[in-house]
């Protein structure tokens, strides 16, 4: 595994902690106080931050870091996480997602904003009010000061300290002027597992300056009932720096859930003494330099040490801890330790994982595709085995017919879970639209609120990745226009805070996203002038209400006064009706004047299968996506017009719309059928036109099974994709669009490379 | 390479041989997949004359070429004693409509006789060689010849 997949794997991890981290937020937003809650929060910040650490993305480190500190005063109960909090906490998460989409992606941040909201966060670790916002001038600088902290322990270069029992009783002279510290630093046996040590944190806080250490082993049992992986040791260490509490504390920064660290200050001088006589036991002072690289050195243990000898065998993988005492006896049993001290952090890693949420795998998109794709098969050759049976076996009541039965059964219940393999709760793409409500409501001035209901909602991922857009664009329009400013909104009796609802849910096999707005609704007077400024309608035409309410999704429609940077471009609902059908789903709006205004999506469940009308064509079977179908109608032979030398319209309802044979246009026959004995699909394209598409006979409607042309053939002009019946054969799948085009006399291109080939 | 190497230590390749008409042919062992009966294709709209249609392969879509008529020779009417050869061609699997396959043979590369000139260049395009084996002339066609679009589409 080389670098850039770790990686990788760090940023799919950040990912998960970005999303576990707003959700948190969200939460305490709610008013929940559960302190795991909190504690879930700062974990997610925090892995960011270790790992970020790990890959030298300093932005990223920094910027957690101030987060962290930040939330540490939440977790400790300094500070009150109310709303105001909240909301920089709420900002700071999303900057947090940028810097971490940079660090993946290249590009750049936007430097004021994460200066801006350091400066903010650190206020608020301070204890003081968010600060109103500073000039953009000051954030470079802004920026860099929270860096230093955390590096500057190590910056400092190591020191050695060499302690020997002469030097013992003299050193409070030495040093006399400086603050010292008394820590209690008590391991628990989860910080071996997880790979730390305890001689590399003492070694580290050496740094800071001149220190004496003390080894409890009180808590040492006697051998038969020693815990090998149990931590028994803890350290008194006394230190003299002048780098403050923090420094100290920071070298813990990665242990200190898996310990118990007391760190106290003493007044100048006094404190080694006092030190010396708390000690319940002889001090057991050594050689710091034997840390460093001389295993063999002698070390100033001589009472203790025979009979830790005696146990080091079983205190395999607390050796770590009795490091100490240890290098001078086995430099060879180290990599073994080592080894096990691996193997336990692993298996940590693994617990942790488990308890922390169900577990997972990654899998792979194209083995669950390759699954999902013989599963089909499967069902499809279980059928064609049963008709066979059935058609082989009069009476029907044969020992095979049941087993078949059976195996149908297991068929059907096999493709639904593997179906459910690629089915992703909706949840991310709901917690991006959080985002994007923070961000409007901020640059619009409006109070808003988004309730979502429904995330666990599941569906394909292919449909969640393409959902998002749209979304994003719906979620813009409904805050921009939607809601009201909130002096409007108080004016007309309603909440100053408006209230934008997400809801997902399952409806008859087909996933249903609602997004509704409790602002003003669509204002249907206005709506009406604008088509008709834009000769969408006629001035006289009468239109229903719910005809008024979709003309929003024309092209080149926007009814905001002043376009502005959000929304109002024009190409704002024409494309999100665009794009949802162009996942196979249909969207609906209603709208009451003064109460605001619901946007309803339908969308399949699947990409990988189609709601299809099949339909027969010149012999043969194809299939029609059922989307595209306005209605079916039988025409009789007053209706239909001929126009032109080939032409023929047909009238429905008193307007004209251009017939076209599909077997015409496939070539699957020379000359145009009889529009008397098929019938008519009146489709609507792209482009918003009608066309009554003229088929022999429609078989029934079915779901069906994409299969892509294109993998072992080529593109097919007027052919979408194919499909497998449950005859076993091949069926092709109209491609309405192209099929239209081609009516208007854009020919259907053949530029196959066989025929060109051939 | 590995092809090469183990041709190289068998001293010999394996090839297909096939009948379409009254000539036959024969194609590298390597890039068949399977031999199946025939099935009626689904016939494509706007395909040239020697593509029958696609055919369902366990759940993928399999293009049947009429390999006689790609050859210029007299188009097939297929039986249910007709087979298809489904072959890789680059990344991607064709189903060729032969007669029937009459053979497997291991041959040394020099028992390939190069084709004569008097062939037109079209056949010669995909004629590899032709052997002779106990009396009969077989054809060796490279695959990649007969369908080099795919060549081109992949780069």
């Amino acid at each position: 595994m080389d670098m850039n997949e770790i990686k990788e794997i760090f940023f799919q991890e950040c990912e998960e902690q970005l999303a576990e981290l707003e959700s948190g937020l969200l939460r305490l937003n709610d008013g929940d106080r559960d302190p795991e809650t909190v504690n879930a929060v700062f974990r997610a910040v925090h892995s960011i931050k270790g790992g970020a650490g790990a890959f030298g993305l300093d932005d990223l480190v920094s910027f957690a870091h101030v987060f962290e500190t930040t939330l540490d005063c939440v977790r400790s109960n300094k500070l009150e996480p109310n709303q105001d909090v909240l909301k920089v906490m709420l900002k700071s998460a999303d900057v947090l997602a940028d810097l971490t989409n940079v660090a993946r992606d290249g590009g750049s941040v936007d430097q004021a904003r994460s200066a801006q909201l350091i400066r903010e966060l650190e206020a608020l670790a301070k204890g003081e009010a968010p600060p109103a916002a500073a000039p953009v001038a000051a954030a470079p600088k802004a920026v860099a000061a929270p860096v230093a902290p955390a590096p500057v322990s190590n910056d400092e270069g190591f020191v050695p300290v060499a302690f020997s029992f002469d030097d013992f009783g003299d050193e409070d002279e030495a040093v006399a002027d400086l603050p010292s510290y008394e820590i209690v630093f008590k391991p628990k046996s989860e910080l071996y597992t997880k790979g730390n040590e305890a001689t590399l944190l003492l070694r580290d806080l050496s740094r800071l300056g001149e220190m004496s250490i003390h080894c409890n082993m009180d808590g040492l049992p006697s051998l038969d009932q020693m815990d090998p992986e149990a931590a028994y040791f803890s350290w008194k260490v006394s230190i003299k720096t002048d780098k403050g509490e923090d420094a100290i504390r920071s070298v813990f920064e990665f242990a200190e859930w898996d310990c118990d660290l007391e760190v106290t200050a003493h007044e100048t001088g006094e404190a080694s003494e006092a030190v010396a006589d708390d000690l319940p036991m002889q001090p057991v002072p050594f050689d710091l330099s034997a840390l460093d690289d001389e295993p063999d050195a002698p070390l100033g243990v001589v009472e203790e040490e025979e009979q830790i000898a005696a146990v080091q065998e079983a205190v395999a993988a607390a050796e770590a801890a009795s490091n100490v005492v240890q290098m001078a006896a086995s430099a060879s049993r180290a990599p073994a330790a080592d080894k096990g001290a691996a193997a336990a952090a692993a298996q940590n890693n693994a617990q942790q994982a488990s308890s922390a949420a169900a577990p997972t795998i990654r899998v792979d998109l194209d083995r669950v595709d390759r699954l999902i794709n013989l599963v089909g098969e499967l069902v499809i050759n279980q059928a064609m085995l049963s008709q066979s049976v059935i058609e082989n076996d009069s009476n029907g009541v044969s020992s095979i017919n049941m087993g078949l039965e059976e195996l149908q059964q297991l068929t059907r219940e096999i493709q639904d879970s593997v179906m459910a393999i690629r089915a992703q709760p909706v949840k991310p793409v709901f917690q991006r639209m959080a985002r994007t409500v923070r961000e409007i409501a901020d640059i619009t001035g409006k109070s808003v609120r988004l309730v979502t209901e429904g995330e666990n909602t599941e569906v394909d991922k292919t449909v969640i990745d393409k959902l998002a857009e749209p979304l994003t664009h719906m979620i813009r329009n409904a805050v921009d226009h939607g809601l009201e400013m909130p002096e409007k909104r108080i004016a007309a009796g309603k909440n100053a805070e408006g209230t934008v609802k997400l809801t997902a849910k399952h409806r008859s096999g087909r996933i249903v996203i609602e997004l509704s707005d409790d602002g003003a609704g669509i204002n249907r007077e206005k709506v009406r002038q604008k088509a008709i400024d834009n000769d969408l309608i006629a001035a006289d035409a009468n239109l229903s209400d719910e005809e008024i309410d979709n003309l929003i999704f024309h092209a080149g429609f926007s009814t905001a006064d002043k376009v502005s940077d959000l929304s109002g471009r024009g190409v704002g609902m024409d494309v999100v009706k665009r794009s949802i059908q162009a996942l196979g789903g249909r969207i609906n709006i209603s709208s009451k004047p003064g109460h605001g205004s619901v946007f309803t999506m339908s969308l399949p469940l699947t990409l990988a299968v189609l709601d299809g009308m099949v339909v027969t064509v010149a012999g043969q079977t194809l299939v029609v996506p059922l989307t595209a179908i306005v209605e079916t109608l039988q025409p009789d032979a007053a209706a239909i017009h001929s126009f032109g030398a080939t032409q023929r319209l047909i009238s429905i309802r008193n307007s004209f719309c251009p017939l076209v044979d599909v077997g015409r246009i496939l070539n699957f026959r020379a000359t145009q059928a009889n529009p008397v004995e098929g019938v008519a699909l009146l489709v609507e394209s792209e482009g918003g036109g009608q066309r009554a598409l003229m088929v022999d006979a429609i078989q029934g409607q079915r779901q069906v099974v994409i299969k892509s042309l294109e993998a072992n053939y080529t593109h097919v002009p007027g052919i979408a994709a194919a499909t497998i019946l449950g005859d076993g054969r091949v069926a092709l799948i109209l491609d309405v669009d192209a099929v239209v085009a081609a009516s208007r006399g854009q020919s259907l291109q053949h530029e196959t490379s066989l025929a060109a080939a051939g | 390479m590995t092809y090469l190497a183990k041709s190289l230590a068998n001293g010999g390749r394996e090839l297909i041989a096939f009948r379409m008409g009254n000539q036959e042919f024969c194609v590298n062992v390597m890039s068949v997949r399977e031999i199946r009966g025939w099935t009626p294709a689904t016939p494509m709209p706007h395909a040239p004359q020697y593509v029958l249609g696609v055919i369902n392969l366990r759940g993928a879509v399999l293009p049947i070429i009429d390999l006689s008529a790609r050859l210029g020779m007299a188009p097939a009417e297929p039986t249910v004693r007709h087979v298809i050869i489904v072959t890789q061609v680059k990344n991607r699997l064709v189903g060729l409509l032969v007669e029937a396959v009459s053979d497997i043979l291991t041959i040394k590369d020099e028992d390939i006789q190069p084709t004569p000139d008097m062939t037109s260049e079209f056949e010669r395009t995909f004629a590899r060689g032709i052997l002779a084996i106990e009396g009969r002339m077989i054809c060796l066609i490279e695959l990649e010849a007969v369908f080099p679009h795919y060549e081109s589409e992949a780069a």
